[in-house]
């Protein structure tokens, strides 16, 4: 019997269901340990910033970043830099405030819901994705930025699109980056 | 195409979650989070089981199909092949990989061997749940004596 070649396509693709698969096994074991939407939510955040406050190693380690001298900068290496190295999406960026400190990232493909169409039933405020969130907001603490990042549209739930909203809470010092536009 | 970093974050995360809430806190509570990991596992096995290329599902000897866990599974899954596949040819395998990927990031030797099966029991799920989608009833568990050396034991279950 002669044997396949071992990179064959689809088994490039059985590794990255592999994530998703797993990350949907999750979703549904906290959904039978947790009846409240609000608590599986809550739970899914907080896997989420474990495994950012550690993605974010491996992530400067890959990447050659430079220094960012701006939230929107952040936010852009964000959508264009971290999210295709692990996704292979590329959300776009919107700021939401003059004062630059509010921002979107609209996601217009989304491979975690690749196997889902739809909410489990009685589960209508589930955010199924909210480990994203969880995982953005660790990664920026271990960089030392503090962060709300929630979803503010979610098109699982009935949403024209599905959007992240990030909220940087300190701002950085900016007496250094004067100098820069 | 998500990295495969992303995986081992998450289920190491999940270990380390599944493991600090055990719904039941009795004595009874360790097996639990185990059973629930290997469960998750299973689910996640079939799931990619059925995703499979066509001529996998023409196997026709039970070996065949364990040397196919061996190379093409574990380079998708872990890119890396099983480093050895041993058999007593009576339904009972073993399957060793010499640095296996999920314990790697522990040291190695024998710290943290109590550790170990807390990450080795997903696998063993999805092991046990590839099998079933080719139609092989079977009991997977493993063995550490030394990370990141690890044994998966599948016996077949004849119904």
């Amino acid at each position: 019997m002669s044997r396949p070649a071992h990179r064959k396509p689809e088994y490039h693709k059985i590794n990255k269901d592999l994530f998703v698969l797993t990350y949907g096994a999750l979703v549904a074991q906290l959904c039978k340990d947790y009846e409240k939407d609000e608590d599986v939510n809550k739970y899914l955040d907080k896997m989420g910033y474990g495994i950012g406050t550690r993605l974010v190693e491996d992530f400067l380690a890959r990447s050659c970043v430079r220094r960012c001298h701006s939230y929107s900068e952040i936010t852009d290496i964000i959508a264009q830099v971290a999210f295709k190295m692990y996704l292979g999406i590329t959300p776009s960026v919107t700021c939401n405030n003059s004062s630059r400190t509010e921002f979107s990232l609209i996601l217009d493909k989304n491979p975690l819901v690749e196997f889902v169409e739809e909410l489990p039933a009685g589960r209508s405020s589930l955010c199924y994705c909210n480990l994203l969130c969880g995982i953005i907001r660790g990664a920026l603490e271990m960089v030392h930025l503090a962060a709300d990042v929630t979803f503010l549209q979610d098109r699982l739930k009935g949403d024209r699109v599905t959007e992240i909203g990030i909220t940087f809470l300190r701002k950085l010092d900016e007496k250094k980056y004067r100098r820069k536009k | 195409m998500a990295d495969a970093a992303l995986f081992e974050f998450l289920h190491t995360e999940m270990v380390a979650e599944l493991w600090t809430h055990p719904s039941d806190p009795g004595p009874g509570g360790q097996k639990m989070s185990l059973s629930v990991l290997e469960g998750m596992g299973f689910r996640v096995g079939q799931a990619l089981g059925e995703r499979l290329p066509q001529e996998t599902l023409a196997f026709r000897e039970e070996l065949d199909i364990l040397k196919f866990l061996c190379k093409d599974l574990w380079v998708a899954v872990f890119q890396k092949q099983m480093d050895s596949l041993r058999t007593n040819h009576q339904g009972t395998y073993v399957l060793q990989d010499d640095s296996f990927p999920l314990l790697i990031r522990m040291a190695s030797g024998l710290q943290y061997l109590e550790e170990a099966p807390k990450f080795l029991a997903f696998t063993c799920g999805l092991l046990r749940g590839t099998l079933c989608i080719l139609g092989i009833k079977s009991l997977v568990t493993a063995s550490v004596a030394s990370l990141p050396t690890c044994k998966f034991q599948v016996v077949i279950q004849k119904t």
